[in-house]
This record gives structure tokens, sequence and C-alpha cells, in this order.
């Protein structure tokens, strides 16, 4: 690679070359977003990180690793992420698959329903699904109307009530990315692997599961790292019983005032996510080029 | 084993892709389908391996009706046009796939796996992906895989079209001698008539939904039983007249022709078929019984011969191949007018 831009820039002295000029123009055309992330996420991002650091020493970083809540929280929130990535692949894979052949208007149909979360606030959707999950909410009252329950199920304020939350917010994370995959799965392999004699189960196992699992590896790193963060729905609908590592940040702030300590406790969560994500990219980087 | 097309219709929306095909591959032999784009011959392949269920007809193999059976039970081994070989799967694995869907204890299936990759000179290549193998590699992994459960039919779709010209031309003898040394029935479609004329027991040239003529190579080549089937195989010039009554018809540019025989009655429209190589050029025209003078408008050399496109003085243009020996001179040069000439026994009428 090195070796052939070397043998590409050395005449290139001499005369323009397009494919240089061409680089230079689409950098330009990207200026501007990259000076807007620039000034508004790194910076401040360094800023915070920095005061982690601020007095000289790591003993913001002892504390947090010295007080077990702060781990225990921090290992509470990858499980619930773990849990909300679970619940949410055994959810989309079977909707990615009925994606893939669906007509085109149980397409649009399907899209519209995954996407409806994203086209509604936050707050608006959590207290939705207060509304919905509480002990006298709608679920409850219908569960108990048809006389499937006697007493309200404990749906809200408890981890329950956060995973349905999340999940719902999270499915179309999962959704695309296995779409994606299994949309590039050439309709010829199906065909050959059922000539050659494999029932459809068979199919399934042997040829599209394992090559869409660059999808699915991509849409759990992305579930398990946007969880991992998630502050906003945890709060409303784990009513204080369920704590994540966001919470705990901003309680530090808020209450405490403590920024050095917030900052040290966002790096580790940053930390975290890089080395997650690191991990899984390396797993899914091998898997899309098996399947190529 | 042998298969037999009855009758098969398929019809999608308002288009008819198949009009009612009749077709017979016997035991052992390699018909090829021939035709054109938009014919038919993907869908007739579709409706054989099982993909497609046909609206009406039968498709039998030996004497079994398969015509509604799903493709995992026909045992039909088929190589795709891309060669749809699982990517995430090794040489090994992927010509194993058909045996494991049968079931077979792994000793055996690697026994098989084994013989089928020898078969195809792939020995040694078992632990590769398909992304490290080249094209032709491909193809025979391909092509292992589609016979190592002894298919009772092979369907090959296309298959060379991918290849360079050499690899096309050494793959297609390969693919040939193996089909004749397992003596497998195998229904072949291309669009190429060159490489059904060289591969074929038999070709079946199909045209828009229909096939037109079912004969050997030289059968199609010579006498071909349409209008289409004489533009589509090989070059031709293709002339329209009338006929005699007698062993002679009337065309206008060239006048009257001398036919080995009655090409219909007195006034009936014509097609005559006289295949380029059978134009004479030169001096050797003098003695024919057919002549007419041409200047030449085109030449175009193509290694072991030369073509030439001459116009006749009312216009009528007509191709020439001659043979191209080193030693000797082109008859003429381009702009020249020279004397043209061919034997009755050469013009074939059409569907005559």
């Amino acid at each position: 690679m090195s070796s052939v831009a070397e043998a590409r820039a050395a005449p290139s002295r001499a005369r323009p070359d397009p494919e240089r000029a061409r680089e230079r123009t689409l950098l330009l055309l990207a200026a501007p977003a990259l000076l807007v992330l620039g000034v508004l996420f790194v910076w401040p991002l360094l800023r915070l990180l920095s005061m982690s650091v601020a007095d000289g020493t790591l003993a913001q970083f002892e504390k947090a690793a010295l007080d077990s809540l702060y781990i225990a929280v921090l290992w509470d929130s990858m499980e619930i992420a773990l849990f909300v990535t679970a619940i949410c692949l055994v959810l989309a894979y079977p909707v990615s698959l009925w994606l893939v052949q669906a007509g085109r208007l149980g397409f649009i149909l399907g899209m519209f329903f995954l996407l409806l979360p994203f086209w509604t606030s936050v707050l608006v959707r959590t207290y939705a699904w207060m509304v919905l999950l509480g002990r006298s909410g709608v679920i409850n009252r219908m569960l108990r109307d048809w006389g499937l329950i006697e007493a309200p199920l404990p749906l809200l304020h408890n981890l329950t009530g956060v995973l349905i939350g999340m999940v719902h917010v999270l499915l179309p994370y999962m959704v695309f990315p296995i779409y994606a995959a299994l949309l590039r799965i050439d309709p010829d392999l199906k065909r050959a692997a059922e000539g050659l004699g494999a029932p459809a189960w068979r199919v399934f196992l042997r040829v599209t599961l394992p090559l869409s699992l660059p999808g699915v590896f991509a849409g759990c790193a992305l579930v398990f790292v946007i969880s991992l963060g998630f502050f906003i729905t945890p709060a409303l609908l784990g009513g204080g019983r369920v704590i994540m590592i966001a919470m705990l940040i901003e309680q530090q702030v808020r209450e405490f005032l403590d920024w050095p300590f917030a900052a040290a406790l966002a790096t580790v969560l940053l930390a975290a996510t890089l080395v997650i994500y690191a991990a899984l990219g390396r797993l899914t980087g091998g898997q899309a080029h098996a399947a190529r | 084993m042998d298969l037999t097309v009855r009758g098969v219709v398929r019809r999608f929306g308002p288009v008819t892709a198949l009009a009612g095909v009749d077709l017979t591959v016997a035991e052992g032999e390699l018909l090829t389908i021939l035709g054109p784009s938009g014919s038919g011959k993907t869908t007739l392949l579709k409706v054989v391996a099982g993909f497609e269920i046909p609206d009406e007809g039968t498709v039998r193999l030996g004497s079994e009706d398969v015509t509604l059976a799903p493709p995992r039970q026909r045992d039909v081994g088929m190589v795709f046009q891309n060669y749809a070989l699982f990517p995430h799967l090794t040489v090994a694995q992927n010509v194993a796939f058909p045996l494991e869907m049968r079931r077979m204890p792994k000793p055996e299936r690697d026994r098989r796996v084994a013989e089928a990759l020898a078969l195809v000179e792939l020995a040694g290549y078992e632990a590769r992906l398909p992304r490290q193998l080249s094209g032709g590699q491909q193809q025979r992994v391909a092509l292992a895989r589609a016979i190592v459960f002894n298919p009772r039919l092979l369907l090959l779709d296309e298959p060379f079209g991918a290849l360079d010209r050499k690899l096309r031309e050494s793959m297609q003898l390969e693919v040939r001698r193996l089909q004749r040394r397992l003596k497998l029935t195998t229904l072949f479609i291309t669009h190429d008539q060159e490489e059904a004329l060289i591969l074929s027991d038999r070709v079946a040239v199909m045209n828009a939904g229909r096939i037109e003529q079912v004969g050997t190579p030289g059968d199609v080549y010579a006498r071909p039983a349409t209008r289409f089937v004489a533009d589509f195989v090989g070059e031709s010039n293709l002339l329209e007249g009338r006929a005699s009554g007698d062993a002679a018809a009337e065309v206008p540019g060239l006048g009257r022709i001398a036919l080995a025989r009655a090409a219909g009655a007195a006034g009936d429209r014509t097609t005559l078929l006289l295949r380029p190589e059978a134009l004479r050029v030169g001096a050797e025209a003098a003695a024919l019984p057919n002549r007419a003078h041409g200047r030449i408008v085109e030449t175009v050399f193509l290694g072991l011969s030369v073509k030439l496109r001459l116009r006749l003085d009312g216009g009528l243009e007509l191709l020439a191949r001659l043979p191209l020996r080193p030693s000797e001179p082109l008859p003429a040069a381009e702009g020249e007018t020279v004397p043209l000439g061919f034997a009755p026994e050469d013009v074939h009428v059409v569907g005559g």
C-alpha cells in the first residue's frame, strides 16, 4: 500500500496528481463538519478528561477503583447492557429475516414501526412507557380485566421497566446491521444449498446464519455500547432502584459538584467502551472478511 | 437418468416465459439449450431444477414425475453462473455439503470429496476458502460439488461466461471429458452459439419461450429449420426470394439461383441460407452455376481466415469467409470488384 502511494507520489512533484486533488476537495467538503465536531465535541471531551488528573495525581481513579459502589455500578451497567443486547438480538433477527423477504408494503410498515421511537422525544416516549407499565397502568389493568392476573405485575421502577424501555429504543440499531447483512447474501447461495439437498432449516443454519454473523456482531456492538451510556430511560423507568454509570456521573456533578471525580468516572466509562468496541470490531472484521 | 419435459408453460403476469416446451435429454447425453437472453432458457433451467413450478406441463426424471418436487428431492447437480460457492466454507466443506445433507458417514464423505477434487484436479486445495481461488478453480469446485453425490442430472447455467477466452476453452473441454467419463445426463444453458456447437451432443435452439429446433450441432448449423436458427447460429447470408417451381429461386439483386432441389411451388416466398464459407471469391467462382460480381467494402482479418463484406450491383450485401494461408496473398484488396460464385448444393432452403 505505502509503496504504491510512494511510487505515485514521486512523479507528482512535476505534474498535478488528479487523485491527490480529488482527495483535497473531499477533505474540504468534510471540513465544516470536522470543525464543528472539533470545537463542540473533541475539545470539551479533552477538557473533561484532563480534569480527572487536574491535581497531577491519579487520586480520582484510585477513589473510583477502591470504592466498591462504583465498581458495582459499572458492573451492573454492563450486565444491563448485555441483557438489552441479548433481548434485542432475539427480537431483531426474526424481524430482519422477515424484512428481507417482505413485499413493498410490509417493508414500509415494518420500517415505520421500527423507526417510530426515533421520531418521538425521549421524555415523551419514556413517560408513555410509565403510563403503560405502572401498577394501575394500561397493561396491568388490561390483564386484570381479562382475569389473567390478580395482583398487578411489577413492570415499572425496576429492571423489567428499564429493559423494556431500552430495548424499545435500541431495537433498530440491531435490526439494521442484521438486515443489511442478510440482504447482502447472494440468493443463489440459498438456491444452491436447496438444490444440493438441504431442507429450509439446514439452509438457515449452514448458510444464512453464518453469513449474517458480521451484521449480528455489528448490531451487538452498537447496542451494547449505546446501552452502556444510557441515562434518561433507566433514571425514569428504574425509579431510582436501577442505577447505571451515567446516572452516577450526573449525580457527582449535580449533587456534589465533584467535577474531577465525575471526569474520572467518565474516563473509565469511555475506556471500557473503547476496549469493548475494539474487541468486537476485531471479531466483526474477521467475520466480514471470511464472509466475502 | 433421462430427462423428459412435456408441454411446459410458465407465465409471469402478462409475460409468457415458456410457451409450451417439449424436450428429451437421453441418458448420458449433453444437450445444450441455446438462445438469446430473454428466450426463456433460464426459466426452463429453473423449472428443471425445481426453483420454478410450471403453470402447465410435466418434468420427469427417468420414470419419476418431479414437476412439483422441491429442489432438494430432485438429486440434480447444478453449476451456477456465478458458481454460488459458500464463501464461509472451505473447498472441502463446499464439496462435502451435498453429502452432509444426505447424512453420509464422515469417512465415506471424506473419501468421496477427495475423489471429486481429484477428478477436477484440485487435490491439495481442500483447506482453501473460495475467495483464495482463481475463477477457473472456483468453477472446478462448483463442478466437483455438483457431481460428488452422483446426481441424476447435471445442470450448467452459463458457467463459462466469467472466464477469459483461453481458460474458457480449456474448461469447456474439461467439462466435456468429465461428462463423457461419468456418463452424466447434462443440460447446458448458453447464449454462446460457438460454445454450444463445440460441446453438445445435441443443441436445442430457443426463441421467445419456444424451442425452434433440436438437432446435432452439424444439423443445426447446416440445416436450420427456421430463419431465427439460421441467423442465430453461425454467420449467415439470408436471401429472401420466390421459388420458381423447379430447382431454382428468384432472388432480387442476384437473379435466378440454381438450387439442389425445389424450394416450393412457383411464386412461394422462400428464405435461402448461404454460409459465408460456401461463397467462393475470385477465379474459382467461374466454374460454379451461380455467379455474380461484388465490390469488397470491408476486410476483417481473423487469423486462420479472412472475412469479406461484398456489395453487389443491386445493393445486396454478402459475407464471404476465405481460408488464409501465409503463402497465399489475399485474392483482392478493398474497393476492388471480384467475381463471386456458389454451388447449388451449398444453398439451404430454410424450413424446407
